[in-house]
């Protein structure tokens, strides 16, 4: 197995070998139209190894991680785990951060509340 | 000393491509006691079996070993030929080289010296084999079917057609099962009610079978051509006897809200009732939980009413024990609760049912008297979306890990009568596969597709969401087109998962009878066996034993019918030999093989023993039923001193195959 | 009755009356709430990945500084409860994860298991009791319609969380029962409400928000109600004139009559 799908698989702990293809994660997630691959397609394609295209991929910043796809899937494969291995994949390189201090500033405004810059962070940025 | 001969079967290649076959003749050749050792293509074939009785005759054998496939395959077969030639059956011993050696091995050396060491342990048995005769018992000429669904009905006039008498034991006040609530049935949708109610008509009226209807088995004792089994009649308060059916208590009945469960809790019935028209007996019930007479006292309209003066508020359980010889379970299925799926608002939307709901919805006996609208509001729904595989197929975390296998032909069914009874009607199939293996499925579905315009879409629902104008958001995966769906139905059909019935798990547990994981029955051998129980003298029948549409249950319900025949036929039969036997000299009557022998056979005699100087002695010692025990050696292993031992399979003659297997 | 309480950072900032409301509800039920001293920032979100350990030690050390004291630890913002709890549940079921962190914070004891982590709504029902609630309210909210809002975070993964039925949730709708109102059922109270993203794409979390907000008032919602900030942050940019959106705590406040209390 390639060593990038062995990390991700470890690291997400994820079982793609236990998709059974329903479709059922694409079929909740709130985030489907802003997404270039959508949660089936995570699974399917870390199955076939295809890291690369989805470590490209802005899908990994569309997911909001609001766990509709772990909670529902009928199969427990948890798809947004995928998506948050590969995530990981791709913001610890050097340089790689999707959300740069600098940006910050224009991205606030007076209600914004603190948990939405630490989430964000989390998610984007190591 | 015994006089051995050893035969060495090559199976064709299935053992001699990877076991030296000569090698191992000959070398069992030198063991002590082998008088003859040799080899043959197929041991099993007329002329090995022939090669094996000219032997024990030429060589005056005692015993034999034969190293060949596993004793589950052939071991009946040898016994026979020795038998037929004169030499005790239980003499034979089999050294299984084939599952054991061959099948699981590439490296020919070392299968071969494994084949040899297993030969040798064989050989160290036989030495201290002893010949056994096997006993006799009577067989009972009555047969109990555990539920009267379409399973226990069709086994039931089976055997009764063959001329045994037959009781059928039904927990609900009538038979029929889960098929009187459907409404057509696949794949040629004849009305589930035109067909069936015949054969419960034919049930009631066949002198050979005996309806306990509104019964529960309690306590099942006894073995294989004796059981005795104690049936609770569940007190009706209605005397079966004098309630001729006619129904006016049910109308009179003051108490009108109770949830109808025939018809799924979609409308009401009285506390007195009779389940359906066509209900077999005709006889009404009263559901002690709602009747106002029962919980306070104050009521007594039906009494007054009923003309028969059927009506007995006193009535009591009452049990009664009866003898059989053979035991059916058919005690059939129920779709899974939906708790555990509530992203589908199961129980949040009155307009989201499951399919057997829809059944009674679209029937002409059901709440709407078959015109089908939307429970909700009581309209006509134009768009109706089906979600397949609803707690099926799933992780053992979520739901059920089996294809229930009937969903994905019901769904068609109720896809195509709704387009051809409503062709305004929209009807969308939310499937992850289209499973229709069986005569005629395929085209069936097809049909739905080509000719009736249902749209079969390949994806999950992922949530159902009602909305404020009553409608059904329905948010879907189009796998095939890479799209996310929303369509906005009046109705959601669930095709539930469907489980063993919850009766099924204690009923096992009298038996004796073995279950999966799931709760269904397993079979003696899914492929060769598939109507038997594992426990001699119980019988399968229908969905107890695991998903199956009416077409295939009748066919098992026919061979499960076609076995208990085969059994009450005889008149007695030959108990297993090998059973467990006691030496009453070493007992010291501790109850440890009683409390682990899970077939009842072991039961504790006071025995009075000849003590020094003439004087005698009470003690208290196991005693085998041979005729119960099903030699399965829990005993043996479970006696601290020793004492107990199974004949053919004694503690000494594994000793010696384990001592020479390590030599 | 005492807990020892982790506010979080947006509950000492930009919601400071979620916390403001919760401390004069749990003084009037007879709650004492010690907050914990030190505390840390939970990161707001929980990672999943399996070798993420420093993320999660501001959790392990609010554990420990509650089991410390003997106590369970009550949380109240969404997303951290959500950390806390299944940072939790991790030194629980992972013996890997349990002794990397014990091995990274070698100087102090491990945390033993003993502090539970409850939220607010689960001390309401299960400490306090919707019916003793229910009668200590003076001011029920009567004929008003509330829609609880729930969002991600306060329900899954279900089987970690455990508070609730992930699919089909009551606690909140016991206690707007509770505090005399009559809940709003709609299926969007577990629907995101599009969290972060706002930060970066505006018009999806609107989007997101603005469904929610539609089903809620549809169903007739005079309020939505929330334990989370962000959603708050949300739903609020979304919110048409029939539904405000508030803090869960704020409606309890009000229904005990204690709310003009400690006003800053």
């Amino acid at each position: 197995m390639d060593a990038r799908k062995e990390e991700i698989l470890r690291r997400s702990g994820v079982n793609v070998r236990k998709c059974m293809k329903c479709g059922k994660c694409s079929g909740t997630c709130p985030a489907y139209d802003e997404m270039e691959y959508h949660p089936h397609e995570f699974v399917a394609m870390v199955e076939k190894g295809e890291i690369d295209a989805l470590m490209q991929s802005p899908s990994l910043f569309k997911c909001l991680s609001c766990m509709a796809c772990i909670e529902r899937c009928p199969r427990d494969v948890a798809p947004g785990k995928l998506v948050e291995a590969i995530r990981l994949e791709v913001i610890r390189q050097q340089g790689m951060n999707h959300l740069k201090a600098d940006a910050i500033p224009a991205l606030l405004d007076d209600d914004l509340p603190q948990q939405a810059l630490m989430t964000a962070f989390r998610k984007y940025s190591k | 000393m015994q006089r051995i001969g050893v035969f060495v079967c090559h199976c064709g290649t299935n053992i001699a491509a990877t076991v030296d076959v000569r090698a191992v003749a000959e070398a069992l050749q030198h063991e002590p006691g082998v008088v003859i050792s040799t080899e043959y293509q197929y041991m099993c074939s007329e002329a090995g079996q022939n090669l094996i009785k000219d032997a024990i005759r030429d060589h005056a054998l005692t015993g034999i070993v034969i190293c060949s496939c596993s004793p589950r395959m052939h071991e009946a077969t040898f016994r026979k030929t020795a038998a037929a030639a004169g030499l005790n059956p239980y003499m034979v011993e089999i050294a299984n080289i084939r599952e054991q050696v061959s099948w699981i091995h590439k490296d020919i050396p070392a299968a071969t010296e494994k084949a040899i060491v297993l030969g040798r342990a064989a050989i160290a048995k036989v030495h201290l084999n002893a010949p056994l005769k096997a006993g006799e018992s009577p067989v009972v000429k009555r047969a109990l079917v555990i539920g009267g669904g379409i399973a226990g009905i069709q086994t039931a006039l089976d055997i009764a057609d063959a001329g045994f008498e037959v009781d059928i034991v039904e927990k609900e006040p009538t038979i029929g099962g889960k098929m009187t609530q459907l409404d057509k049935t696949f794949p040629t949708l004849d009305c589930a009610a035109c067909i069936l109610t015949p054969k419960m008509v034919d049930c009631a009226q066949h002198e050979k079978i005996n309806i306990y209807s509104y019964s529960e088995v309690s306590e099942v004792k006894g073995f294989v051509g004796n059981f005795r089994v104690t049936i609770k009649k569940k007190a009706r308060y209605v005397d079966e006897l004098k309630c001729t059916g006619c129904g006016l208590c049910t109308e009179k009945c003051p108490q009108k809200k109770v949830p109808n469960a025939f018809n799924l809790g979609l409308d009401n019935r009285r506390a007195v009732y009779i389940p359906f028209a066509q209900a077999v007996p005709k006889v009404a019930t009263i559901d002690a939980d709602y009747c106002t007479m029962l919980k306070t006292g104050k009521c007594g309209v039906c009494a007054k009413v009923c003309t028969a003066g059927a009506i007995d508020y006193q009535q009591k359980d009452t049990f009664v024990e009866r003898e059989y010889g053979a035991i059916v379970v058919a005690t059939g299925f129920n779709p899974i609760k939906l708790d555990a799926y509530e992203e589908y608002a199961y129980s949040q939307s009155k307009d989201v049912i499951t399919s057997l709901e829809l059944e009674r919805l679209m029937n002409a006996a059901g709440p709407n008297g078959g015109t089908l609208l939307r429970p909700s509001d009581k309209t006509h729904p134009h768009t109706i979306v089906f979600v397949q595989c609803v707690g099926s197929r799933c992780d053992d975390s979520k739901g059920k890990s089996y294809c229930s296998k009937i969903c994905c032909m019901y769904t068609a069914k109720h896809a195509m009568l709704i387009r051809e009874k409503y062709p305004d009607t929209e009807v969308y199939v939310f499937y992850i596969d289209v499973r229709t293996p069986g005569k005629n499925f395929d085209e069936f579905y097809r049909r739905a597709v080509e000719e009736y315009g249902v749209h079969y879409i390949k994806g999950m629902v992922g949530k159902v969401l009602p909305e404020p104008d009553g409608t059904l958001t329905v948010r879907a995966s189009d796998l095939l087109s890479n799209e996310q769906l929303r369509i906005k139905a009046d109705l959601v059909v669930l095709a539930a998962a469907i489980e063993p019935d919850k009766s099924a798990r204690p009923l096992a547990t009298m038996l004796t009878a073995s279950m999966d994981t799931n709760d269904f029955f397993t079979e003696a051998h899914p492929k060769l066996r598939p109507v038997e129980s594992p426990t001699a003298g119980i019988f399968l029948s229908g969905a107890c034993q695991g998903p199956k549409d009416i077409p295939e249950t009748v066919s098992q319900a026919g061979a499960a019918a076609a076995k208990v025949i085969g059994l009450l036929a005889k008149d007695k039969l030959t108990c297993n030999p090998c059973v467990a036997k006691s030496d009453e000299l070493l007992c010291n009557g501790c109850s440890s093989c009683e409390k682990v022998c899970p077939y009842g056979a072991i039961t504790y005699v006071d025995k009075e023993f000849r003590g020094p100087n003439r004087t005698t002695l009470l003690r208290r010692v196991a005693s085998v039923n041979e005729a119960v025990c099903q030699g399965c050696g829990a005993c043996t292993v479970a006696c601290p001193s020793g004492a107990m031992d199974l004949k053919g399979f004694t503690n000494s003659q594994i000793m010696a195959e384990v001592d020479a297997i390590c030599k | 009755m005492k807990y020892s309480y982790y506010p979080g950072c947006t509950l000492k900032n930009k919601a400071k009356a979620l916390d403001r409301y919760a401390r004069l509800s749990a003084e009037a039920l007879g709650i004492t709430l010690e907050e914990i001293a030190e505390w840390q920032c939970c990161g707001g979100a929980y990672t999943a990945a399996g070798d993420e350990i420093a993320t999660k030690l501001p959790s392990v050390r609010a554990l420990k500084a509650a089991e410390a004291e003997g106590q369970d630890l009550v949380t109240l913002c969404s997303a951290c409860h959500n950390v806390i709890k299944r940072v939790r549940n991790d030194l629980m079921t992972n013996e890997e994860f349990a002794a990397k962190v014990n091995r990274y914070m070698a100087d102090e004891a491990p945390f033993a298991g003993q502090t539970k982590v409850v939220h607010f709504l689960e001390l309401l029902r299960d400490t306090v009791g919707f019916d003793t609630l229910k009668a200590r309210v003076v001011h029920p909210y009567t004929g008003k319609k509330i829609a609880a809002y729930y969002g991600c975070l306060l329900l899954r993964p279900g089987k970690v969380l455990a508070m609730d039925d992930p699919e089909n949730p009551k606690i909140m709708e016991d206690f707007i029962r509770a505090i005399g109102g009559e809940p709003v059922i709609y299926p969007y109270r577990n629907e995101c409400c599009g969290a972060y993203i706002t930060l970066e794409d505006k018009a999806s979390a609107l989007q997101k928000s603005a469904e929610i907000m539609a089903s809620a008032s549809g169903f007739g919602a005079d309020y939505v109600i929330t334990a989370c900030p962000l959603c708050l942050y949300n739903l609020n940019a979304a919110s048409c004139e029939s539904a405000g959106v508030l803090y869960f705590t704020e409606l309890l406040a009000k229904a005990l009559g204690v709310d003009e209390k400690g006003e800053e």
